[in-house]
């Protein structure tokens, strides 16, 4: 009974390549450029393992973005479902088979590649609601069958991936899950009452979490609890932003990154040693490069005449806001520490895949922008 | 129709929500922005000073003591080179490890092993550790060898305080040691300046002078990483030496002071008596300062404190002692001051068979025989006791004390210098009534006439005294460290500008006998007449046959001195014993008098003023009179070379 009609054409090369955002493309170089040289920076200026091998990931990763981009968005579509299964049971194999490191599994040894499943399921989260989404009537969106049903393709993954356990990406795939969700057009009512219920269950909640991710949210309320302990990143990384000033110290000299003062300077915390060095005109250049970022990814989505794809577009680029708010915010002191890494700038093949492969769907969204894929 | 209508209605919704989120982003960035804003441009400076907190670690290196020198420039006390091993705690690894191999280089006992253990817990870790502050050469040359193996042993050469003259003037300058707590919080500038291995005053200049001779610490400043591993020096401020201390002693006369007493126990104290700068206050018996630099040994330190004559005591100023018959100049001048006596009335001194007798006690003169007929010159020439009984008698203690007051006696003469500096007693009706509870009685004057009884002087104040006279009688400030604002010819010139047509007062000032500075030069006597009397007298007690110190003179005119002996009793003399009149050797020596001596010289246009004080040496005109001649040679000897630098202000070491 249910057939899908796909409004579809064929395009010609030059028109694919006319077609192409050339001016994302160019920010994601700048992006990748700058963070070739804070991880650069992190080794004290030696062109050796961290640098090498995120030079080396990034290359792939943006050829792998510039090829998958001439993928037809229908692609996306059709196999939705299928990429969301994969990626739950890559997860599900994580927590069994994943490889064990500082107190969590979190990857799969696939011999190339070590991969974090729950960083590529960050984008099939957003793919798989775009298409549930993509089908939906917006009179049909309140009824409770239709809310129930995201609701639970969102809490498996977030379920498997706190098991990891991983507290912050955890939080990222349920914070997209859920502005997908509104953007679909759920009444905001929902999310009031949610809000309230969470606030009702929050002593249930924060005894279910491990005292190490208690000590992390208290020591973000005071982090002179425990300087040298859990409060002793948050101390530094401030230390560090704050004494950069307004130029910064200069590349290769943020003392505290150099002199090993600052932890996870490679992953969670390139922000700090970026800001350490570039200081304040830095970080807001830095800033500015992700906002026309995610601008450009909307603009893609508004030009976009499918559902799905608008929905894409507009999921994806509130999850790199997110992640960038939730890491800068960390580093910042104004959130708790929870591992976040920072799209592109952060060391780790893992996040870089997912970010660049959520990139080659809104290319392919802009490509193939003219694409209509029937409701039916 | 209708799909189409609805898939416009959600592309409308999706369009107006996304434009909200974005309001939101934006807001959300905002904060962000002001946050950082907060972080790096308002509160900057206070991160960047955490964040030189964090990777600046400073490094005290220990400041350079001043140097003491005497009044011709030798170095009294030196800063020589030391070798030392210092262990930094941050790059050892393995602290057992390194202490064991040391132990076999060094051979060090277990003694010092403790005490390295016991430092290492008082220390943070990346402090320095000196494990041994005083090596000898083949210790240092075999740890340079084995220097290898040893992470974190540095061999430093550094200096340390190291007095030349060792026993020679250990009670002027003091020494040092390792600085205790009690240091610590005694002075702040102990406090700023402490660093491991210190070494503060602890006794003497050393002790008092400490703020100008310390120094100031260097820093040196190096970055560190996160677990305070050294990566770099970032600058070394140089430590600086604290102040020249230069005293007024005469090395070479200070030197053969204290070798005219060794062997016994005393004092011997020379005086400028115009500037009141003092030559030589020797104290005997001493020890070696030396010693007490890198802690002074267990069987050392029982030595020198066990000792039963008393090393540790600056006996010139911290001994008490009955001044006897060395007071006698003074209570002549109070009773001539006073009018309470005819210089000219003759007084029978009958010996021991006819002793003075007063309300039924007897009280004999030192002379067995007796003195005869005696006028008040040959009463202290000869220091007839019968004679200064009767005088005080009429001149009464309270008269006698002011003067003893006005001429130094009872008081701190170098006020707060030395901590040990005793005030001694002059004794007056109300002290007693006071001190003891017990009113005065009239015997008690007489015995205080011969300078026996309740008075209690140091060796420094009779000098002081003996200057006052020498002088002309005029106040002088005794001190040990120069002081450029006093010298001879503003000295001579302020005496000469006195008005001696003003009657004296003498009445009680507590500051003008207290305070040293005020009223500096001011006259002490009422009539010259009475001062220059006890001059011509205390002339006839050296110089003219029957004088107690009259084998001791010297009759060159260039040495010629005038002084007065003074033997005073430890023990009140029984009846029998004094029928058994036994010499001084045959008397256990605790027992034994003690002699003293007080003289000026040279008798015409006198320089200098002495004292001399031997324990228990018998009478003062054997035991302390002829080292008081030998010294005062030195002292005129050396007075040209003295003189010279006074004058051209040049120096001769």
């Amino acid at each position: 009974m249910l057939t899908e009609r796909l409004n579809t054409r064929n395009y010609s090369l030059f028109e694919k390549l006319k077609s192409v955002d050339y001016f994302l493309i160019l920010i994601i170089m700048l992006i990748g450029a700058i963070s070739v040289f804070a991880i650069y920076s992190t080794e004290r200026g030696e062109f050796s393992f961290y640098t090498k091998n995120h030079l080396l990931r990034l290359l792939v990763f943006f050829a792998m973005f510039l090829v998958l981009s001439f993928v037809r968005i229908t692609f996306w579509y059709k196999n939705a479902y299928f990429f969301y299964t994969v990626c739950v049971s890559l997860l599900f194999i994580t927590l069994f088979f994943g490889l064990m490191a500082s107190g969590s599994r979190r990857w799969l040894d696939l011999y190339f590649l070590n991969l974090q499943p729950s960083e590529v399921m960050k984008i099939a989260i957003i793919v798989c609601f775009a298409r549930y989404y993509h089908r939906i009537q917006t009179a049909e969106i309140q009824n409770y069958k239709f809310i129930l049903v995201p609701l639970i393709l969102l809490l498996i993954p977030c379920y498997l991936v706190l098991q990891q356990p991983d507290l912050g990406t955890s939080i990222l795939i349920a914070g997209t899950g859920v502005i997908i969700i509104w953007l679909a057009g759920l009444n905001i009512k929902y999310f009031v009452y949610s809000t309230l219920l969470l606030i009702v269950s929050l002593p249930f909640v924060v005894s279910l979490l491990k005292p190490y991710q208690k000590s992390r949210i208290l020591t973000f309320f005071n982090p002179d609890r425990d300087p040298l302990g859990a409060g002793y990143q948050i101390i530094q990384s401030k230390i560090a932003i704050g004494s950069g000033g307004f130029f910064g110290k200069g590349f290769l000299k943020g003392t505290q990154s150099y002199l090993e003062f600052l932890p996870e300077k490679h992953t969670d915390f390139i922000f700090t040693l970026f800001s350490e060095e570039f200081g304040f005109i830095g970080s807001i250049i830095l800033l500015l490069l992700y906002i026309l970022l995610i601008y450009r990814i909307i603009s893609i989505g508004f030009y976009a005449k499918s559902f799905f794809s608008k929905l894409f577009c507009f999921g994806f680029a509130s999850a790199i806001f997110l992640y960038i708010f939730v890491n800068i915010s960390m580093v910042l002191g104004l959130l708790p520490i929870v591992g976040a890494p920072l799209p592109i700038m952060s060391y780790g093949g893992s996040s870089m895949l997912s970010i660049m492969l959520g990139l080659s769907i809104v290319m392919s969204c802009k490509i193939y922008s003219q694409d209509q894929i029937s409701n039916y | 129709m209708q799909n189409r209508a609805s898939s416009v209605e959600k592309s409308r919704l999706i369009t107006r929500r996304v434009f909200m989120l974005a309001a939101a982003k934006l807001v959300l960035l905002g904060g962000i922005t002001s946050r950082l804003y907060s972080l790096q441009i308002s509160d900057r400076e206070k991160y960047e000073l955490l964040s030189d907190k964090n990777r600046i670690r400073e490094w005290k290196t220990p400041p350079q003591r001043g140097f003491i020198v005497d009044h011709f420039n030798n170095i009294l006390a030196d800063n020589d080179r030391v070798f030392q091993v210092h262990l930094d705690l941050d790059q050892i690894k393995n602290f057992n490890e390194v202490i064991f191999k040391l132990k076999n280089i060094l051979e060090l006992s277990n003694n010092e092993l403790k005490k390295i253990y016991r430092e290492k817990e008082r220390l943070k870790p990346w402090d320095t550790l000196v494990a041994s502050d005083n090596l000898n050469w083949t210790q240092f040359s075999k740890l340079n060898l084995y220097l290898h193996d040893l992470e974190g042993v540095k061999p430093v050469v550094s200096s340390s305080r190291f007095y030349p003259y060792k026993n020679s003037l250990v009670h002027i300058v003091g020494y040092v040691g390792a600085a205790s707590q009690k240091d610590i919080e005694r002075k702040d500038v102990i406090k700023e300046n402490l660093v491991p291995g210190l070494k503060v005053g602890k006794s003497g200049i050393e002790y008092a002078k400490e703020t100008q001779l310390i120094g100031r610490y260097g820093i040196k400043r190096y970055e560190v990483n996160s677990s305070g591993k050294r990566i770099s020096q970032i600058d070394y401020i140089k430590e600086t030496q604290g102040e020249k201390i230069k005293l007024t002693v005469d090395l070479e006369v200070q030197q053969l002071a204290q070798e005219l007493l060794k062997g016994k126990a005393g004092s011997i104290s020379a005086m400028d008596i115009y500037t009141g700068e003092i030559i030589a206050m020797a104290s005997s018996p001493t020890y070696d300062p030396n010693k007490f630099t890198h802690g002074i040994g267990h069987k050392d330190w029982g030595e020198i404190r066990d000792d039963p004559l008393k090393p540790l005591v600056n006996k010139s100023i911290a001994g008490l002692y009955s001044p006897g018959s060395t007071f006698k100049p003074l209570v002549a001048l109070a009773a001539l001051e006073f009018g309470t006596i005819d210089p000219g009335r003759p007084i029978l001194c009958k010996g021991h068979k006819h002793p003075y007798e007063l309300y039924g006690v007897k009280y004999h003169c030192w002379k067995k025989q007796g003195h005869g007929y005696m006028r008040l010159r040959n009463a202290i020439k000869q220091s007839c006791d019968i004679y200064f009984y009767e005088m005080a008698r009429l001149l009464g203690v309270d008269r006698l004390a002011i003067i003893a007051k006005r001429y130094g006696l009872g008081s701190n003469i170098l006020k707060d210098l030395y901590f040990d500096e005793k005030k001694g007693v002059v004794p007056n009706t109300l002290w007693k009534k006071n001190a003891i509870g017990k009113s005065w009685y009239l015997g008690e004057t007489v015995i205080n006439g011969i300078g026996q009884g309740y008075i209690q002087t140091t060796p420094l104040q009779l000098c002081l005294m003996t200057a006052q006279i020498a002088n002309g009688g005029y106040k002088i400030k005794p001190h040990i460290i120069q002081d450029e604002s006093i010298n001879y010819e503003n000295a001579r010139l302020k005496i000469a500008n006195q008005f001696v047509n003003e009657t004296a007062d003498f009445s009680k000032d507590e500051k003008f006998l207290i305070d040293r500075d005020y009223k500096l030069y001011e006259r002490l006597y009422r009539d010259p007449k009475n001062i220059k009397f006890i001059k011509d007298a205390m002339f006839g007690s050296t110089n003219e046959q029957y004088g107690t110190s009259y084998k001791s003179r010297y009759d060159d005119l260039k040495y010629q001195f005038a002084g007065k002996t003074g033997t005073s009793q430890v023990k009140r003399i029984t009846e029998e014993e004094r029928k058994l009149d036994l010499d001084q050797s045959q008397i256990e020596y605790k027992n034994r008098d003690h002699a003293l001596y007080i003289a000026f010289a040279p008798y015409k246009n006198p320089r200098y003023s002495i004292s001399v004080l031997v324990e228990h040496g018998g009478s003062g005109s054997s035991g302390a009179a002829p080292l008081a001649s030998k010294l005062i040679k030195k002292i005129i000897d050396r007075h040209p070379l003295r003189d010279q630098i006074e004058k051209g202000k040049t120096s001769l070491a």
